[in-house]
């Protein structure tokens, strides 16, 4: 009885602790040296996406911002935190619109069901190149319903469109649900960690991945940077 | 006495023994990877046939092998030379199947593709062998990737009895090729000439052409059989591995038959019903009228696009 009692209070305080003080990990993706200058995409032979983009957009391999930020790095917890199984409710989607896929990189949980949706007035097949999960190659015609699809292994996929080959992206398939992906000049934010020693991962599609160690301690916010080194070529 | 005899046949029986293993370890390469040690007791089943992987080991070493690797990861010896490449079957991805895309195929699709052949490539029909033997080859290949452990084959796609080809079914499949935009690869003529299709690759970076429908002229060509069932999988259940998707979401059961229809049309060269109905027609395709559409306006006169027959 008594041992139950103790135990109930330690949860209780467990939980208690893990509500109150729910550190963060923030801070900003940089590069160093001299990115390749990304390629305008011509797409003079799909009209119907050409003139949705004012000026010709490039490849969004590497994107940068001011202050030598780095966009579209995945920043996660890759040890350190069990991973409880838990899949988010929330529908992620992945848009194409204007030839381009929106977002360009998507992150998500291990089993969490996404929705791939056409803006277009052009027929897509979403064709994503995975290894270890099972491969599949759909098309999906304009004003058709979305496609919903979940992968059940950890994996960085790249996706493309055969129909329209400039069309590339990543389905980024992780076993935590604590991550984010760099934006704005390179910002991250892992918000809502529980006390704990963690290893985080960045990882960028072109530059690759690097690792950092965090410990959290309390309601705190902690400071980490990234610096990638940018490939001549 | 009896002692005696005892310590012989065990003195015997370890010596075979020994000999076997010594025997078994010959096999073995002396450098690079050890293949698996032992065969997986994978099974297949076609029809009232049954499959056993160890039974196939010498027909896959000895036939197979040489393009398809040891290991089956599609690095044989010849796999240099070749293109297309050889299936890589560790991946578990295959061209010709009667399941959704994403799914494995089912045995049938795998015996039937090993009797077939592959047409525009190394691969011969394998029609000299028995059907135990492909039945057997079919479980073979399944040892080499954990996924026929782990999944069961997808469920064979539904296909209505085909109905009767008219002008209307092909104006109608004529007009599903624009709509889902076949001819965006394929070429309006179905010449694989479309202007995405100088930039196609498969799933392994290898350049892949479009199948183009007018060259030749019979129904051999079609890699994944000649039938029109067959033509009706392809589309529904996509090429896996290949540029080609799944239309099994986009098209429904009829429609994907008046696709067919108007497929054929484009195979100009063959002596089919479709073609037969084309020339009733004079050879012209009528434009595609929606009947379930919203009627927008009444046609000037009366003289509705095609009329048909």
């Amino acid at each position: 009885m008594r041992t139950k009692k103790t135990l109930l209070a330690l949860l209780i305080v467990l939980v208690c602790s893990s509500l109150m003080f729910a550190g963060t990990v923030s801070g900003k993706v940089t590069y160093t040296g001299t990115p390749v200058k990304q390629k305008p995409i011509d797409m003079s032979k799909e009209p119907s996406c050409a003139k949705q983009h004012a000026t010709p957009i490039t490849n969004e391999t590497v994107v940068t911002g001011p202050n030598n930020g780095l966009d579209n790095v995945v920043v996660y917890l890759s040890s350190g935190a069990p991973d409880d199984g838990q899949v988010p409710s929330q529908t992620i989607t992945y848009t194409q619109k204007g030839c381009q896929y929106i977002p360009h990189v998507l992150p998500m949980h291990v089993n969490q069901e996404f929705e791939i949706l056409n803006d277009d007035q052009t027929s897509h097949n979403i064709h994503p190149l995975p290894k270890v999960n099972t491969e599949w190659n759909k098309s999906q015609p304009p004003g058709t319903p979305p496609i919903k699809e979940k992968y059940d292994k950890p994996e960085f996929i790249p996706v493309k469109c055969n129909i329209h080959p400039w069309m590339h992206g990543w389905f980024v398939v992780l076993k935590t649900s604590h991550y984010d992906v760099s934006k704005d000049g390179g910002d991250f934010k892992l918000p809502n960690l529980p006390p704990g020693k963690y290893t985080i991962t960045a990882w960028h599609e072109d530059y690759g991945t690097q690792t950092a160690d965090v410990t959290i301690t309390g309601n705190e916010t902690k400071d980490v940077n990234f610096t990638f080194k940018a490939k001549a070529y | 006495m009896t002692g005696a005899i005892l310590f012989t046949s065990v003195i015997a029986v370890l010596l075979v023994a020994g000999l076997a293993t010594l025997a078994s370890a010959q096999d073995e390469p002396l450098v690079g990877p050890k293949p698996p040690v032992a065969v997986k007791p994978m099974e297949s089943h076609i029809g009232n046939l049954t499959g056993h992987a160890a039974d196939a080991k010498s027909d896959y070493r000895r036939y197979c092998a040489g393009c398809h690797g040891v290991y089956g990861d599609g690095n044989g010896e010849n796999a240099v030379w070749l293109d297309p490449k050889p299936r890589n079957f560790t991946l578990a991805t295959f061209k010709c199947r009667s399941t959704l895309t994403g799914t494995l195929p089912i045995d049938e699709d795998l015996y039937n593709s090993i009797a077939r052949g592959f047409t525009n490539s190394n691969m011969p029909p394998w029609n000299t062998f028995t059907k135990q033997q492909r039945a057997d080859l079919v479980a073979y290949i399944k040892i080499f990737s954990p996924r026929w452990e782990k999944e069961k084959a997808g469920e064979p796609i539904k296909i209505p009895p085909e109905p009767p080809v008219t002008i209307e079914s092909i104006s109608h499949g004529q007009a599903l090729f624009a709509k889902l935009e076949c001819w965006k690869c394929h070429g309006t003529h179905g010449e694989g000439d479309g202007p995405s299709a100088a930039t196609l690759t498969d799933s392994q970076d290898q350049p892949i052409r479009p199948y183009n429908f007018a060259g030749g002229g019979n129904d051999s060509r079609f890699k994944c059989g000649s039938t029109n069932q067959d033509i009706y999988k392809i589309f529904m259940t996509g090429v896996d591995g290949t540029p080609m998707p799944s239309f099994a979401d986009v098209i429904q059961p009829n429609d994907a038959w008046d696709l067919v229809h108007f497929l054929r049309t484009l195979q100009v060269h063959r002596h089919g019903k479709e073609n037969v109905v084309l020339m009733a027609a004079h050879g012209v395709i009528p434009p595609y009228v929606d009947k379930n559409a919203a009627p927008t306006a009444a046609p000037a006169d009366n003289k509705a696009p095609g009329g048909g027959q």
